[in-house]
């Protein structure tokens, strides 16, 4: 029998009860927009975590003050000034460190004219721009010279430009600004020359680059924070590769540096983003492989409703069985039919729940865009191979049954059947 | 030309321990082109006999040769091949597909032949029933009449040796049944062979031959002498 003229047959036939139809493969439909959907989260979720490391910078470690606590976050309120410009120089010495940055942050009011605005800033070094990848806008970053010896200049993220000189029509570059510290109460504040702008960077890990400005570590130190220790430092390493042994060349010269002895009292920690996108990528997995089995219950169960629906059209039909087989149609012919028609049913719920879940990750992609993450839409085609796969074979698993019944009949029987 | 021959068929039916002997040893044979009536009260065996014949029920034991071969030995896939090929069925409930067209019913054989060019085929099958205007008609939408000659037309469409009506007239009032018996007698006057399987004599004085079974034996097996020539409705004789 001719496969064309079965699946012409069918589809008649499915044509013929429409209402029940749909009724039918909506829980495979469900199943199926519920496994698209995760899995293009889940991807989407990957490039927006891994988007914002490549933002940051690759080959890239950070090494904070105080014990590792299991990657956990700092203590608040606990301040650590284990970390000095000395061990950050000890650093710079170790031969696969292509470029370091020691840094203070703190939050901080900039002031130009009779405006204001809230920012956070950084204090660091001349290579940050090593460390980081950005662009600058116009200007440029400060120099060596003008970090070590504490000049007064300052390097604005581009929010912060439009915020103070957008509206103004004033070239930002050149013009002094005063910035002090948002927990010193005096007004007033340290003078600062404009040197630079960055260019638009957008977020990484929930803080809006654009709201930073950029100032020597010695002004953030002494001028605004009136600190002398470091609040971490980034370590570029010069190759992916490097990145084990430069961990542990530097974890080396900090216990040397701080005396310790035993791994128990260390410092200071040695973060690595590469760990911190595995951890990330493991609870991402992790969810979706558990969201994923959910939708696996939603097939099965639409499997079962499947499989009922096709034994009653077995017996529904007996009578057009028994005809078929009077006329000629084989075992084969009869189980082909009705297995073809669950088939068909399954990969129609397939189908529809393919681009339900398209449409419902689009609509989850528009929000996430809105919010402002670079969330990337995608419906892979791993996703929809998958998908398509394990509708067909629910079709094939529910409805070999009811065919292999239906193929059973006695033309006999089935012909006296009422 | 000898199509069927029939010798000590027996038929019976296991339940448990209990066997029912249904036929009990028949012989005889049909020639093609005979237009012969198996006849019987109910519970005669006729129609366990049909279904032998047509390949739709097996024998218990003795044989059965059409057109000189013992079918006996051949597996279930073969046995539907050949009722596609040698078979035609006619039965008394009709057995049309609901919610299908005329034709879409008539081209139901040839989905499981090898046979091209369905439409023209189911077309030409139609037209000599005289359904040519109802090609498109939904099953429902005919008469009762009308739907045995859909089931006759069916029944030609894959041109069979043999065409086995199973009291076809059994769901018609006497004017459509009366068409149906003309319809069977010119096919078998352009020389297909007919069985018909009734209890009734009226329909069977339409054949040529009327083989009586009563508890699954041969009662008589005879010409028959002043047949019943069905006379033809207008619209069919064109």
């Amino acid at each position: 029998m001719n496969i064309f003229l079965t699946i012409k047959l069918v589809l008649k036939n499915l044509r013929a009860r429409r209402g029940r139809t749909l009724l039918t493969i909506l829980g495979i439909t469900i199943g199926v927009a519920g496994v698209i959907t995760i899995i293009s989260l889940g991807d989407g979720a990957q490039s927006l975590i891994l988007g914002q490391v490549t933002k940051l910078g690759s080959n890239l470690l950070s090494i904070v003050p105080g014990k590792e606590v299991e990657n956990g976050p700092p203590v608040p309120g606990l301040i650590i000034t284990s970390l000095t410009n000395g061990d950050a120089d000890a650093i710079r010495e170790i031969p696969q460190v292509s470029a370091t940055d020691a840094y203070v942050r703190g939050s901080a009011v900039i002031t130009w004219g009779n405006k204001s605005v809230d920012a956070s800033f950084m204090g660091n070094d001349e290579e940050y721009p090593q460390v980081v990848n950005f662009t600058m806008e116009a200007g440029q970053y400060f120099n060596a010279s003008e970090s070590s010896g504490g000049a007064n200049v300052i390097v604005l993220g581009y929010d912060i430009s439009q915020e103070l000189f957008g509206d103004t029509g004033v070239n930002p570059i050149g013009q002094v600004v005063k910035i002090k510290s948002s927990l010193q109460e005096k007004a007033g504040g340290v003078p600062l020359r404009v040197i630079g702008v960055i260019s638009p960077r957008g977020s990484a890990f929930t803080q809006n680059q654009d709201k930073l400005v950029f100032l020597p570590l010695v002004i953030g130190q002494q001028q605004i924070l009136g600190i002398h220790h470091l609040q971490g430092i980034f370590v570029k390493v010069d190759d992916a590769a490097n990145i084990d042994s430069t961990v542990a060349a530097i974890t080396a010269t900090l216990k040397q540096r701080h005396h310790i002895l035993d791994d128990v009292n260390i410092d200071f920690a040695v973060r690595n983003q590469v760990d911190a996108v595995k951890t990330l990528s493991t609870i991402t997995n992790a969810l979706s492989l558990f969201l994923v089995a959910m939708a696996a219950i939603s097939l099965v169960v639409g499997g079962i409703g499947i499989l009922n629906i096709m034994m009653v059209t077995v017996a529904e039909r007996t009578r057009e069985i028994g005809l078929r087989k009077a006329v000629g149609a084989s075992r084969k012919a009869i189980r082909n039919q009705f297995l073809l028609e669950a088939i068909l049913l399954t990969s129609l719920g397939g189908v529809i729940g393919i681009i339900l879940g398209a449409l419902f990750s689009y609509l989850i992609a528009q929000l996430m865009l809105y919010l402002k993450y670079d969330w990337l839409f995608s419906v892979s085609l791993k996703a929809i191979l998958l998908s398509v796969s394990v509708s067909v074979l629910t079709g094939v698993i529910f409805g070999l049954s009811p065919a292999i019944r239906a193929s059973k009949l006695d033309p006999i029987d089935a012909l006296r059947y009422e | 030309m000898n199509l069927i021959n029939v010798k000590n068929l027996k038929k019976e039916y296991v339940t448990g321990d209990v066997v029912t002997p249904v036929l009990n040893g028949l012989d005889f044979k049909i020639e093609q082109g005979e237009f012969v009536a198996i006849m019987g009260p109910s519970g005669s065996g006729k129609s366990t006999l049909m279904h032998i014949l047509s390949f739709l029920d097996r024998a218990t034991s003795g044989v059965y040769e059409f057109k000189g071969q013992d079918i006996t030995s051949f597996d279930d896939n073969y046995l539907a091949d050949l009722r596609n090929k040698e078979i035609g069925f006619v039965f008394q409930a009709f057995n049309l597909l609901p919610r299908t067209t005329v034709l879409d019913n008539v081209k139901l054989p040839l989905i499981y032949s090898k046979k091209k060019d369905h439409d023209t085929l189911a077309k030409k099958s139609l037209e000599a029933v005289g359904l040519s205007h109802r090609l498109n008609y939904f099953t429902n939408q005919i008469s009762g009449g009308e739907k045995q000659r859909v089931a006759i037309a069916r029944a030609l469409v894959c041109d069979p040796a043999v065409i086995f009506a199973d009291e076809p007239t059994g769901n018609l009032d006497s004017k459509s049944g009366n068409t149906i018996m003309f319809i069977l007698q010119r096919l078998n006057n352009q020389g297909r062979t007919i069985i018909l399987v009734t209890h009734e004599t009226d329909t069977a004085n339409h054949a040529k031959r009327i083989i009586r079974v009563k508890d699954g034996h041969l009662l008589s097996d005879e010409q028959v002498k002043n047949r019943t020539i069905a006379q033809a409705d207008k619209d069919l004789i064109k």
